[in-house]
């Protein structure tokens, strides 16, 4: 069966790219470049992602605010308009459901979750059900899946506010390029396209992604190509965002979260913010916080060559069974292997060595601080 | 569009073998499904290869894929550049990107021509 393709989709066919599928789409793995060269160009220059694959659901009315406090694991309290939050999505057995950005466009009135393409439908009806249940939709909050009347494109990378920028009204440049991590302006244009402006992303750079209507995302992700083509901007895939995200040690859903795993066995530790609010996990992670968890998520670097990937297990230098890989590939900018691992807490210290099962040959692999890659300041 | 010389045999699992010096590498359409060769693990020279069977392995960036012998015999050359230069394969996979050559030790089978092996990838 045909995946379902995003309204870029002739663009990225002429731009070489390769197409794979995910979560029921049909989307670039990479583009004619490759995975390498598109890495190299969002840490140092600037990359472009479709991202329009991913779930938009707004949660709008009067009670938007009480369905905030209790669908977010990280404290909404504090949003004003203009403002996003990263937050794990956890079922009341401290699961997680999924992980989403929020981004406020009126406190206590209008919220828009950007989640996983694969969760959506899931998402939606878990925020319903839950919303039914406390008695909160009755007294007024909607969730409304605005996924097919979204498009989202990152732009990523050192050159992206100068990208950006390019496509701007003069008025505009400044408190766009002033925009704070997590923090976005709704109603302006770039390259005349109305959308969405948020200084976010998943890459562990600088950069933005952009909402805004799929019939018009033809025209936007053209103008950022044109003005980014000097600075050195290339289109990039899932490849490159793979890549990249596990550099900067950033979860991936049904990789580093799923319904079995509660964000403080993924080390979202700090996303989880609960104690004194109502939201629907709370106790279970307060219980879960206070006993400690059973796992942790810890960062291995496999002796070169070798690549440790999902799935491979994970034991002590004594063969005794400490977890698994839950992600792990080629980091291009350390030119070695990195790898993400789900183990018993405590039992795999950083600086302490493992050995892993890459495809029926033990690997050592050191255990080492988080993130893999960190940009630098300045 | 992916290249198919004529001058090699294809395996249906996407190695090429030349047979007037007995060079065996990975087709054009291999490296490009692949994409960014990061790691071949080749067999050392001597080793004895069994037609059929996996000699190695080639990792990307995305994946990780057997190698097969498209013919029985010992390994008379490895590509050691491959080590630094693994992205050779990818810039000239019937070139520069050669993986290992062996002396025979029987006539191939099962192997494909350059039309054979074409409509295979492109499944007409």
């Amino acid at each position: 069966m045909p995946g379902r393709r995003t309204s870029l989709y002739e663009r990225q066919r002429a731009l070489g790219a390769s197409f794979a599928p995910f979560a029921g789409w049909e989307l670039p793995l990479q583009y004619a470049a490759g995975i390498l060269a598109e890495h190299r160009a969002v840490r140092c220059a600037a990359g472009l992602f479709d991202v329009s694959h991913m779930g938009a659901l707004a949660l709008r009315g009067p009670a938007a605010g009480e369905a905030m406090d209790w669908l977010c694991v990280n404290d909404p309290r504090g949003l004003d308009a203009g403002m996003a939050l990263y937050t794990p999505l956890c079922r009341r057995d401290a699961g997680t459901q999924d992980d989403a950005v929020a981004y406020c466009l009126e406190p206590g009135r209008s919220y828009l979750f950007i989640v996983n393409a694969a969760n959506v439908e899931a998402d939606a009806a878990w925020m319903r059900s839950e919303l039914d249940e406390t008695g909160i939709a009755a007294r007024g909050a909607e969730i409304v899946d605005e996924s097919a009347r979204t498009a989202l494109v990152a732009l990523q990378g050192p050159a992206a506010v100068d990208i950006l920028g390019a496509l701007l009204p003069a008025g505009e440049r400044e408190p766009v390029a002033a925009l704070r991590p997590f923090t976005f302006r709704a109603g302006g244009a770039a390259a005349g396209v109305s959308c969405l402006l948020a200084r976010t992303g998943y890459t562990g750079e600088d950069g933005f992604e952009l909402a805004c209507a799929p019939q018009d995302a033809g025209r936007l992700w053209d103008a950022l190509l044109a003005a980014g083509q000097e600075r050195g901007l290339l289109p990039c895939g899932l490849g490159a965002r793979d890549t990249l995200r596990l550099e900067a040690a950033l979860p991936l859903y049904g990789h580093e979260l799923d319904l079995e795993t509660s964000p403080l066995e993924a080390r979202l530790g700090r996303f989880v913010r609960v104690q004194g609010r109502h939201c629907c996990a709370g106790d279970a992670l307060v219980r879960q916080a206070a006993a400690g968890p059973e796992r942790a998520l810890v960062g291995l670097l496999p002796q070169p060559p070798a690549i440790a990937r999902a799935g491979a297990v994970v034991r002590t230098p004594a063969g005794e069974p400490l977890g698994v890989v839950t992600s792990g590939t080629y980091a291009p900018t350390l030119g070695r292997a990195v790898a993400l691992a789900r183990c018993r807490r405590g039992q795999a210290p950083i600086g302490s060595v493992v050995v892993v099962d890459v495809r029926g040959r033990a690997v050592r692999a050191d255990v080492v601080r988080l993130p893999f890659y960190a940009r630098g300041k300045g | 569009m992916a290249e198919f010389p004529r001058d090699v045999a294809y395996t249906p699992e996407h190695e090429w073998y030349r047979v007037q010096d007995g060079t065996i590498g990975v087709t054009d359409h291999a490296q490009r499904s692949l994409g960014d060769v990061v790691y071949v693990e080749l067999p050392a020279v001597g080793a004895v290869l069994e037609a059929g069977r996996p000699f190695g392995t080639i990792e990307s960036v995305k994946s990780v894929s057997d190698l097969f012998a498209p013919v029985g015999g010992r390994v008379a050359a490895v590509n050691t550049a491959l080590a630094d230069e693994p992205e050779r394969v990818n810039r000239e996979p019937y070139g520069g990107g050669w993986l290992i050559r062996v002396d025979p030790s029987g006539e191939p089978a099962g192997l494909l021509d350059a039309d054979a092996y074409r409509r295979l990838v492109e499944g007409t």
